[in-house]
């Protein structure tokens, strides 16, 4: 290594990289250490590889890049570690210092990453023009005609497993949705809601059942119009300066001063959004503001929980659910017992607990787009044991699960309803006035 | 007389082994899978070290074998070529004896990971090494049965490393350590024979128990490839309490106490002021911080029995100073604080990058001189400690914090452990209650055992494994 020289892994705080004193108790919580059993694949592992990095011993390699993408980024051993090693931190910069060296560059994944990462997921109208593109390719029977010809066919395999994964886009996006509900009279609150970008085109109707709870319980209801990603895919994925830049955005639309919270629905965006502070922490002109941002993000659970919302007096149409706990709401955010606390609020609901509720479905942001192997080998166990609980009914909060459940329900032809916890709440709220 | 203890002196075993190299790399491509053979820069550097601080070293490549049959024949490899082997699981030891040695082949078990056979009729369950602990425990509960040892990392930990450690944990008091389990071993020899020991009967005495020898040996002598565990019916009830001390001697005079009382509870744990700072930091299920000593004890047994002891062990704690007792009200919170005990060596890691851990052990009676010893000394060497540990059965765990970049703080830690070793040596106890010799402990232990106990070591290494293949180095040179 030629001293001075650039390496986000060098660079890095050394106290983050020593926390880890590899005891190995994070071992059983790792998806990939139980798929391979390899030390490498494991977070003890391959934090061992970043110290050897940041130590000067070893240089970035390409069999490091592909351990790095390789990691899930579920953080379940955020959760499992009793030192407090931050792995979040040390898992971006090591992708960030992958993508910075272009380690994995091919001509085609640049394309695909300068598309996705510096294209389509930056601007909102762009995902609105391609989700309203997809619907019409939906509702039009064409899709219907795609499948039937067998034109799929000549995809590669890998794609081909892919293509049942696109969701189904919603009719109306959130922001047509807003008036669907009104603000109470005399809130008790005012709130801002981030519609996110999958969630905003494929699950508005999640976001307009958030508003809906959120003024059932006292809540004014702000849908910031120039609101932008949150930038979770880009931080993941390597592309700081991205992130940060959709960040400052964000704080600018949102105005964190002016709200009591800033709601977000979606397990991955929140846990990303907490940490505008760290990321912004050297931004002269937005640490402080940001700061303020990190301390008003809250997840609708989370912050349902903290208001202590009204139980609903209806029930929601079931009369049982089985919760799956997101990644990034369970090991980003340490939000677990919220969501079950609003089911079991749910009359006439029976929450069953799901076997390793906590374990990665598979779905971890795009990992199922770029290792589908063991994308698909996580989501069988995870339906495996959906099937156990013989219940018809799954709760997750985050968007990327609920795509990935819905499939794993046709991969294995199984019966079930995928719904944001959310939503159930929504559905026994609306329910009273037709009991009443 | 002593006249005999010149005859039985054995001069430190010089082995001169041949490096792994990439022929023998070939050799091992006869019969493993690619995958299974790694030799990537990355993975030399992942498996160089275990649970211990500051040990590491790079192996020349890693074996992931499936089978016994595979392992005999690395062994039988490895003998011919005279090529050091480092035999591991999870690679949680801490004190070193998995590290490897300067260009061996590590023999990393934790694909051979089976559950062979769960016989009630026998009550004993039939498991591969690399099978966790925490797995033979979950196993032999869902059957109404009971695998007692359960060392803190229970849930990572192999059950090879455990017996080849002979793993102890906090129901040690009442239950014992892991050799108590054992009823029989498969284990290939050096040269990758095959030995079979012991056997499902609860009596048997058909020659030396050669079983009893692999227990605890490092994996100096052969390695594990199949374990037959004893396994007792689950105790059908149980009780777990809490006492908060403001010194440290009322802590250990109710311990007394309790056991003058005739009480032998299952459980029996203390942790000082900085363990208990560092694990409600990270389990955040509401313990005091502000209190001198903290007892976590549990009874087990019939109902009606366990309802008396946990009365009497209570009125004990009050009688003896404690500030406040609690009974845990549910399973829920009794396994919460269980849970968050087994976390304090790795939640002490909070506040300082090196933890250097030990477990110097002394009769129970020496308990609080040892605490006080420990103290003692780590305030004379200006050396922060956090000491936790089953005071039911005198094993304590003095653990040291400190910066390993820091030279001198490192020369100040090195002086105080040799006074706590020292110390629980005057005081009739051991410098390891149940992680083992390895690396760390080598130095220490000829104070303890003597010439005559180290010459026999060596003859014994030497009988089992002429070539000095398997761990060379560890325990003793």
């Amino acid at each position: 290594m030629s001293d001075g020289e650039l390496n986000l892994l060098r660079d890095l705080d050394y106290s983050v990289v020593q926390q880890c004193m590899h005891c190995g108790m994070c071992l059983p919580s790792c998806p990939t250490y139980a798929t391979t059993l390899r030390e490498r694949s494991s977070p003890r592992g391959r934090i061992a590889m970043m110290r050897a990095i940041a130590d000067g011993r070893r240089e970035l390699s390409r069999s490091f890049a592909e351990e790095m993408y390789f990691c899930l980024g579920c953080l379940a051993c955020q959760t499992a570690c009793p030192a407090g090693v931050n792995y979040s931190e040390l898992f971006e910069n090591a992708r960030a210092e992958v993508e910075r060296q272009g380690l994995l560059d091919t001509p085609k994944r640049k394309r695909i990453r300068s598309w996705t990462l510096r294209w389509l997921f930056v601007e909102r109208t762009r995902l609105h023009l391609l989700g309203r593109l997809l619907r019409l390719y939906q509702r039009s029977g064409l899709e219907r005609l795609v499948r039937a010809s067998g034109l799929l066919r000549l995809l590669p395999a890998s794609l081909r497993e892919l293509e049942p994964l696109t969701p189904r886009i919603s009719r109306r996006f959130t922001a047509s949705l807003h008036a669907r509900s009104t603000d109470p009279p005399s809130p008790r609150y005012r709130v801002a809601l981030l519609s996110g970008c999958v969630q905003d085109i494929a699950f508005a109707d999640t976001n307009a059942d958030t508003m809906y709870a959120l003024r059932q319980n006292g809540c004014a209801v702000r849908l910031p119009e120039d609101q932008a990603c949150c930038g979770s895919l880009h931080a993941h994925n390597g592309d700081g300066e991205m992130a940060r830049d959709l960040a400052r955005r964000n704080i600018d639309a949102f105005a964190p001063d002016t709200v009591d919270a800033i709601i977000v629905n979606a397990g991955g965006c929140g846990s990303h959004m907490k940490h505008y502070d760290h990321l912004l922490a050297d931004d002269p002109k937005y640490a402080a503001r940001a700061k303020t941002w990190s301390e008003k993000v809250k997840d609708i659970h989370e912050f349902l929980a903290e208001i202590n919302f009204r139980a609903p007096k209806a029930g929601c149409g079931f009369d049982q659910v089985t919760y799956h706990e997101s990644c990034h709401l369970k090991h980003g955010q340490q939000v677990s017992e919220a969501p079950r606390q609003i089911l079991r609020a749910i009359p006439g609901l029976d929450l069953v607990e799901l076997a390793e509720a906590d374990w990665c479905c598979g779905s971890a942001g795009i990992y199922n787009i770029t290792q589908p192997e063991t994308s698909m080998r996580l989501l069988d166990r995870k339906m495996g044991h959906v099937r156990n609980t013989g219940v018809r009914v799954v709760a997750t909060g985050n968007p990327g699960c609920v795509i990935q459940l819905q499939h794993g329900g046709q991969r294995e032809e199984m019966d079930v309803d995928v719904v944001h916890p959310i939503s159930l709440l929504a559905a026994a709220y609306r329910g009273e006035g037709e009991t009443l | 007389m002593l006249s005999s203890e010149a005859s039985i002196q054995v001069p430190p075993l010089a082995y001169i082994h041949t490096r792994m190299n990439d022929e023998i790399i070939d050799g091992l491509r006869a019969f493993l899978r690619d995958e299974q053979i790694l030799t990537a820069d990355e993975d030399l550097d992942v498996y160089s070290f275990d649970g211990t601080a500051m040990l590491h070293q790079k192996p020349r490549c890693i074996t992931l074998p499936e089978t016994a049959a595979e392992v005999s024949r690395i062994l039988a490899l490895a003998n011919a070529e005279n090529v050091p082997v480092v035999t591991r699981g999870s690679g949680t030891g801490l004190a070193g004896g998995s590290v490897p040695v300067d260009g061996c082949i590590v023999l990393c078990l934790v694909r051979l990971d089976k559950i062979v056979e769960l016989d009630a009729k026998n009550l004993v369950m039939v498991v591969e090494p690399g099978v966790l602990t925490g797995t033979i425990a979950d196993t032999a509960s869902a059957a109404g049965l009971f695998y007692p040892p359960d060392p803190g990392s229970i849930k990572i930990s192999t059950i090879g490393g455990n017996v080849a450690n002979n793993s102890g944990g906090l129901r040690g008091l009442k239950y014992g350590v892991t050799r108590d389990y054992i009823m029989a071993l498969e284990v290939v020899l050096a040269d990758g024979q095959v030995l079979h020991t012991g056997s499902k009967c609860v009596k048997d005495v058909a020659g030396f128990s050669l079983r009893d020898l692999f227990i605890g040996s490092e994996g100096c002598l052969g390695v594990i490839t199949k374990v037959t565990l004893k396994l007792i019916p689950q105790p059908a009830s149980k009780k777990t309490m809490l006492a908060l001390f403001d010194s440290m001697t009322a802590a250990a005079g109710t311990v007394s106490a309790i056991i003058e009382s005739k009480i032998i509870p299952c459980t029996l744990e203390f942790l000082d002021r900085v363990t208990v700072e560092c694990v409600e930091g990270y389990a955040q299920i509401g313990l005091p911080t502000d209190c001198e000593a903290l007892l976590l004890m549990e009874v087990d047994g019939h109902a009606a029995e366990v309802d008396e002891q946990a009365e009497q062990i209570l009125a004990l704690a009050k009688e003896g100073g404690a500030r406040e007792v609690r009974l845990a009200q549910s399973a829920d919170e009794a396994l919460r604080l269980a849970s968050a005990r087994r976390t304090a060596f790795s939640a002490l890691a909070r506040l300082a990058p090196t933890v250097v851990l030990e477990d110097v052990t002394v009769p129970r009676s020496e308990l609080a001189r040892m605490v006080a010893l420990i103290e003692d000394v780590g305030r004379r060497h200006g050396v922060k400690v956090g000491t936790f540990g089953h005071m039911g059965d005198g094993n304590l765990h003095p653990t040291f914090l400190c910066d390993e970049r820091d030279e001198e703080e490192m020369h100040r830690v090195e002086a105080a452990l040799q006074e706590v070793f020292d110390g629980a040596i005057e005081l009739g106890g051991t410098i390891t209650g149940e992680h083992g010799v390895g690396l760390a402990k080598k130095p220490f232990l000829p104070a303890q055992l003597g010439e005559v106990g180290i010459a026999m070591l060596r003859r014994l290494k030497d009988s089992f494994d002429p070539q000095g293949i398997l761990n060379p180095g560890k325990v003793f040179d």
